[in-house]
């Protein structure tokens, strides 16, 4: 029966087997759970964050475990752009999935640099990381104003030779709003949301666990703040989202695009289970063979608001 | 290469408040896939835990019969209560093999450091057959020095000089200073292998760059994945760059690794 469920979804003119892709930053360039199952399998691979140059992030502890979730400060941890491109992306391609790089920059011109190297590379497409909070520099500060958000989605699409999806920020009081500026920019799609800043205090150290103080809070403990923020975002904007943040079932993705995703991204529940990705599309599929769909983009913004 | 094995527990033994001996059966765990000493499981510690816990192996395929694993664990938080409360015949979903293990060659000398729950992780290579060892293991205090695993070492090493923090069994003091009469009267070991707290460590390796002999040192850092993916457990390297507790470690050299950083 599931055999007649079409789990095809577009995002932005690419075309994905399934709506279930991976987040970045979680999956590192795709080897180590490739370990553990076909890479093929998957919708699409958000890889890593990559900077111009290599990065070796932010001192330890970087993680902290919360109420069904995590708080990490990785702070974008990569070996640069030129390594990713001629170490890691000869490998991705060995498999039949989409590759999105995901790129932070310093400067509008470093996004620029880093699109038109990947895109030559021959990555599916390219999305544009404004909403770190790990880093200081760039990350998060262009993903909170309008005007640096579109500054940075024109410079990526001046210079990409495939779709940009651009990366929001939770950490802002009106996602609508840096949506928008982003659409009007030339966005080819959303994808949200990243981590929410957050801190965990040691009380007997009265230290944070974090040795950056704070850092970005995933996980299940997420997930509504996720589903309400691409609905807004939906409601505000005519582009496809990959929705993200706490998705560890079929039922957590299918809240997700009837909010509006077109597809969605698993995240840290890979840390609890390798194989999450192939359950929460296994999930979907059930849905969809449940509520009689012949497609499971046909969840699409289906929500019923009050 | 790592797989997901369910283990069921085979035995479960208190050695203190905190402290468990569990083993497992191993399943495919040390026979297909050379799980040993030193590496680690990570281990779902039911649903109220986003992450699973990586706990250090004590023995794998060495204790008869040879498809046993075993872990030595202290309670730290819910993850570790939850598997303390584990009950023989009870399922476990674990991940491994994970991590290194420490090096050891058939000819070398090898003097084991270990501090408190840092000790379970060199049982196995206590008992290794060939190389002669000495060992120096360290405990807060008497409670904690186990007979069940003091004794495995007694048997084992050439020496083994026992401390405690507050005196109340052998030498009164810490690792460092027993390690240094060792290296002041013979310093012609292969390697040091050290497990325990971070600043544990550092003196150790500080006491053997003295005297000039190499040491292996396996490290605790918090940890999500555990595969190398998330680049969670980051330490510091003497070079500037990163390396991880779970992929590149959980053993490393000592001289490459920044202990100020």
């Amino acid at each position: 029966m599931g055999e007649q469920i079409d789990m095809s979804v577009e995002l932005a003119g690419v075309t994905l087997k399934n709506p279930v892709a991976v987040a970045s930053g979680a999956f590192g360039f795709g080897r180590e759970y490739g370990q553990f199952f076909d890479l093929s399998q998957l919708g699409a691979i958000c890889c890593k964050g990559l900077t111009l140059h290599p990065r070796e992030g932010n001192p330890p502890p970087r993680i902290a475990e919360t109420p069904m979730g995590m708080l990490n400060s990785v702070g974008l941890q990569n070996p640069g752009v030129d390594a990713f491109i001629r170490d890691e992306l000869p490998f991705l391609r060995q498999y039949d999935v989409k590759i999105i790089a995901n790129i932070s920059g310093n400067t509008p011109e470093e996004y620029g640099v880093m699109c038109e190297k990947l895109s030559d590379a021959g990555v599916d497409m390219i999305e544009v990381n404004i909403s770190c909070p790990n880093v200081k520099a760039g990350g998060l500060a262009y993903g909170t104003r309008p005007d640096l958000a579109a500054e940075v989605t024109r410079e990526a699409k001046r210079h990409s030779a495939v779709p940009v999806m651009v990366k929001l920020s939770p950490n802002v009081t009106n996602v609508a709003e840096i949506a928008r500026a982003a659409e009007d920019a030339g966005a080819d799609a959303l994808s949200l949301i990243n981590t929410l800043r957050g801190m965990r205090i040691d009380v007997n150290t009265r230290r944070p666990i974090l040795k950056m103080n704070t850092g970005g809070l995933s996980g299940p403990a997420v997930l509504p703040v996720a589903v309400r923020m691409v609905w807004e975002t939906a409601g505000a904007v005519s582009l496809p989202i990959l929705g993200m943040g706490g998705v560890s079932t079929g039922e957590d993705a299918a809240q997700l695009m009837l909010a509006g995703a077109s597809a969605v991204a698993v995240g840290s529940a890979l840390f609890a289970d390798p194989w999450t990705p192939l359950k929460v599309r296994d999930g979907l599929m059930e849905i969809a063979v449940r509520q009689g769909l012949s497609a499971v983009r046909a969840l699409t913004g289906g929500v019923r608001p009050w | 290469m790592p797989i997901q094995q369910i283990c069921t527990v085979a035995g479960m033994t208190r050695l203190d408040a905190s402290t468990w001996w569990m083993v497992l059966e191993a399943g495919k765990l040390v026979e297909e896939h050379g799980l040993r000493g030193g590496q680690f499981l990570h281990i779902k510690c039911g649903d109220g835990q986003l992450l699973r816990r990586p706990i250090s192996v004590a023995y794998a395929g060495w204790d008869e019969p040879e498809d046993l694993v075993t872990l030595i664990f202290e309670v730290r938080g819910e993850g570790t209560r939850w598997l303390s409360r584990r009950k023989v015949g009870d399922e476990l979903d674990v991940l491994g093999p994970l991590g290194n293990g420490f090096d050891m060659s058939k000819e070398g000398r090898y003097l084991l450091v270990g501090g408190g729950i840092g000790v379970p992780p060199l049982m196995e290579y206590a008992e290794r057959s060939k190389p002669p060892k000495a060992a120096v293991l360290g405990f807060r205090t008497k409670d904690k020095a186990f007979p069940a695993i003091v004794s495995r070492f007694e048997e084992a090493c050439e020496k083994t000089c026992l401390c405690t923090d507050d005196g109340t069994l052998g030498y009164h003091g810490f690792v460092d200073g027993q390690v240094r009469d060792i290296l002041a009267k013979d310093n012609s070991f292969t390697d040091i292998l050290a497990c325990g707290p971070r600043p544990m460590l550092k003196s150790v390796v500080k006491v053997a760059a003295e005297f000039g002999v190499p040491c292996q040192v396996s490290m605790e850092e918090r940890m999500a994945c555990g595969v190398g993916a998330c680049l969670g457990c980051a330490v510091k390297m003497k070079d500037g760059t990163m390396r991880h507790v779970c992929k590149d470690g959980p053993v490393f050299r000592a001289e490459e690794v920044d202990w100020d950083g």
